[in-house]
């Protein structure tokens, strides 16, 4: 049995920008289960940067009802809200985003500085964070000690630190080098496999997109299509795959690399339209029309 | 645990850019350094004056014609030799009370001269002032009963007139009379810029043939006691007014002079703050400026902090206490160098400068306060910031 990580309804998001609305998202309903690995794809512009900040409760809908972690965004306050990204949330940016002059550990500690935990206590947990994503042996460094990937990694162990339900990923290769970018995308995948955290990754690349078991179309605004594959896409031959055209599900050989979709624990949180059906999820009020 | 991470961060912010950060301090400790040094020098003054005013004498009560008040004219004195005999009756002791008639003269010796303040004065002052004489002997009762022209020198005039002589038996000539030098007072020093050391005492009655008056300008009386010595001072009033129905007269006592010395300095010394203070206010626009900076060059930094949990009170907290930090070692700082300073000007020129513990308690206090006053917007504006726009800055 699952539980909605995230559940939006008619979600929409305007900007006033000198007195002119901008819409960026113009409704979008979805629902990201426990585990899930989802891969949102658009062109800039499309509306899924917006899209993201809002699963992740950085922003707030202008319309539409939002769901983190079973508790609605529009009743929270700015404090609330923070708390909720810390027990629930976890980001990973393309930029890294990692504090300078501060130590891997420490980075990766920060998460559960505001969430009030010991010194000592965050230190360990941060450490066997970073050992988990490879860095065992760079717990001391600062970010401009370590490479590209390294830095990713460290911001990956710093999202999951808190030991979220939801890892969101802003094209988290977008800095990196095609085989860092490789590695990096299967730490994510495989930490998604292991641990449970459900992957949101927002791509604009075909390729990464393709790995994913369900795959989001943003574009202007609104889902063009939602889908979901038994097997995943191989992202190596090169056939780049259309945006508003609904992905073929046809099976490919997959890759030897081959990254374990979660296989356990989600398997009924799978649909093809915007709206999942969760496995009797009891709290879902006044979601689907 | 969120408050040693703030310190940690605020720390770090200081260290990370120093050049920066001291400038900034500067104009706090320029600010709290000066609040110090003026505090200091202001109640160094006050605590000197006092020290002098009491050292004129315990239990003096001082009685002159005229209403003792700020802005009243000074009223020519109709006082004369028979109202001190007067005065020493209701007194009771004429070794208690004293006289002066004072005037500007010039003295000379040979070639040298001085322009000095020449008292005329009764055999009983350095009893009742308190003088002591570092050489020779000073007026007896006869040298006043009998006009006898022998003057005591203060210590700066026998330095200007006989500079390699001793003074002791020597001509000095005032006001064109010559007077024979029989003491030398002990050095006073300096008080409010006025040197006490620059007089010469001569006795009274030579003093009025001198100028030509019966007059006197004022009687001094030491008390028996201090618990007697209003009452003293209103009969001795109303003796005089009934001698002098036209005059009023004044008698004040130490205590009263010392209340009104003290408000005046008080005064002066909350201006001198005051206007250091407004150093203090220009060093906090600085501290509210550089937040303001610092807020926008780590906009980054405060868009992932808040993405990984972090409330708006936890940014604002983190820049407030930068703020604060940035201050208080500014204050620290400053009132270090204020205190040295004050030593320093205490030690090596004669304007006196007391260190006071309130004043460094209140200035490390307006420092800490003007990093609070003065970082608040800052840290507000840092704690409101939208994370999706704060992650997406440069």
């Amino acid at each position: 049995m699952t539980v909605a990580a995230v559940e939006a309804v008619d979600v929409s998001r305007t900007y006033e920008l000198d007195g002119v609305s901008v819409p960026a998202l113009r409704g979008v309903s979805l629902t990201i289960a426990q585990g899930e690995y989802v891969a949102v794809i658009g062109p800039s512009g499309s509306g899924k940067s917006t899209l993201m900040h809002l699963l992740g409760g950085l922003d707030r809908p202008t319309g539409g009802r939002l769901v983190i972690g079973g508790r609605d965004v529009a009743t929270l306050t700015a404090p609330e809200l923070a708390t909720l990204r810390n027990e629930t949330i976890g980001f990973v940016f393309q930029a890294f985003h990692l504090l300078p002059r501060t130590s891997a550990v420490d980075n990766v500690a920060l998460p559960l500085v505001y969430r009030g935990v010991g010194a000592r206590q965050r230190r360990e947990r941060a450490a066997a964070m970073l050992g988990r994503v490879g860095l065992g042996h760079r717990l001391g460094h600062r970010p401009n000690q370590l490479s590209g990937g390294e830095q990713q990694r460290v911001a990956i162990a710093r999202a999951l630190v808190t030991d979220p339900a939801v890892l969101l990923a802003d094209e988290p290769t977008g800095n990196l080098d095609s085989a860092t970018g490789e590695a990096v995308l299967e730490l994510l995948e495989q930490l998604n496999a292991e641990s449970g955290v459900a992957l949101v990754m927002v791509t604009h690349d075909p390729e990464v997109a393709a790995r994913a078991r369900r795959r989001i179309a943003v574009r202007d605004g609104l889902i063009r299509s939602d889908t979901v594959h038994d097997r995943p896409l191989s992202g190596g031959d090169g056939r780049p795959e259309t945006l508003d055209a609904a992905p073929s599900a046809e099976p490919r050989s997959a890759s030897g690399s081959g990254p374990g979709h979660p296989s356990g624990g989600s398997g009924g949180a799978t649909g093809a339209t915007g709206r999942l059906p969760r496995g009797g999820g009891p709290g879902a009020p006044g979601g689907a029309g | 645990m969120r408050l040693a991470e703030a310190w940690r961060v605020a720390l770090d912010a200081l260290r990370a850019n120093r050049m920066r950060s001291a400038l900034t301090m500067l104009g706090v400790i320029i600010g709290v350094a000066s609040v110090v040094l003026l505090v200091a020098i202001g109640t160094g003054t006050k605590q000197k004056v006092e020290q002098q005013v009491e050292g004129l004498g315990s239990n003096l009560l001082l009685v002159v014609p005229g209403k003792l008040d700020v802005g009243t004219a000074p009223v020519v004195s109709p006082l004369d030799l028979k109202d001190v005999d007067a005065v020493s009756r209701v007194v009771g002791d004429p070794g208690r009370v004293a006289v002066t008639i004072a005037s500007g003269a010039t003295a000379r010796a040979g070639t040298r001269s001085d322009f000095t303040t020449v008292q005329g004065v009764l055999e009983t002052t350095p009893a009742v002032f308190t003088r002591s004489l570092a050489r020779g002997r000073y007026l007896t009762g006869a040298d006043v009963d009998t006009s006898r022209r022998v003057a005591v020198l203060g210590a700066s005039v026998a330095r200007a007139l006989f500079p390699d002589r001793d003074p002791l038996g020597q001509q000095v000539t005032l006001a064109g009379v010559r007077f024979r030098v029989i003491g030398v007072f002990t050095p006073l020093g300096q008080s409010l810029g006025v040197d006490r050391d620059d007089e010469v005492h001569i006795p009274v009655t030579a003093a009025q043939r001198l100028w030509g008056t019966q007059r006197i300008d004022g009687i001094a009386v030491k008390a028996p006691d201090r618990e007697r010595i209003d009452q003293l001072g209103e009969r001795i009033v109303a003796e005089l007014s009934r001698r002098h129905p036209d005059t009023e007269f004044s008698a004040v006592t130490q205590q009263q002079i010392l209340g009104v010395l003290g408000d005046i300095l008080g005064v002066l010394t909350g201006v001198l703050a005051a206007i250091a203070g407004i150093s203090l206010l220009v060093g906090g626009v600085g501290v509210s400026n550089i937040m303001l900076v610092s807020v926008r060059e780590r906009t980054r930094e405060i868009g992932l902090r808040k993405a990984v949990g972090a409330r708006p009170r936890d940014i604002g907290v983190q820049f407030l206490l930068e703020a604060v930090l940035l201050t208080s070692i500014g204050g620290l700082t400053g009132m270090a160098l204020g205190v040295g300073t004050a030593l320093l000007v205490d030690a090596v020129s004669p304007i006196p400068a007391a260190i006071t513990w309130w004043s460094l308690a209140l200035a490390f206090g307006v420092s800490a306060a003007v990093g609070i006053v003065f970082g608040v917007v800052p840290a507000q504006r840092a704690g409101r910031l939208d994370p999706v726009v704060a992650l997406r800055a440069e």
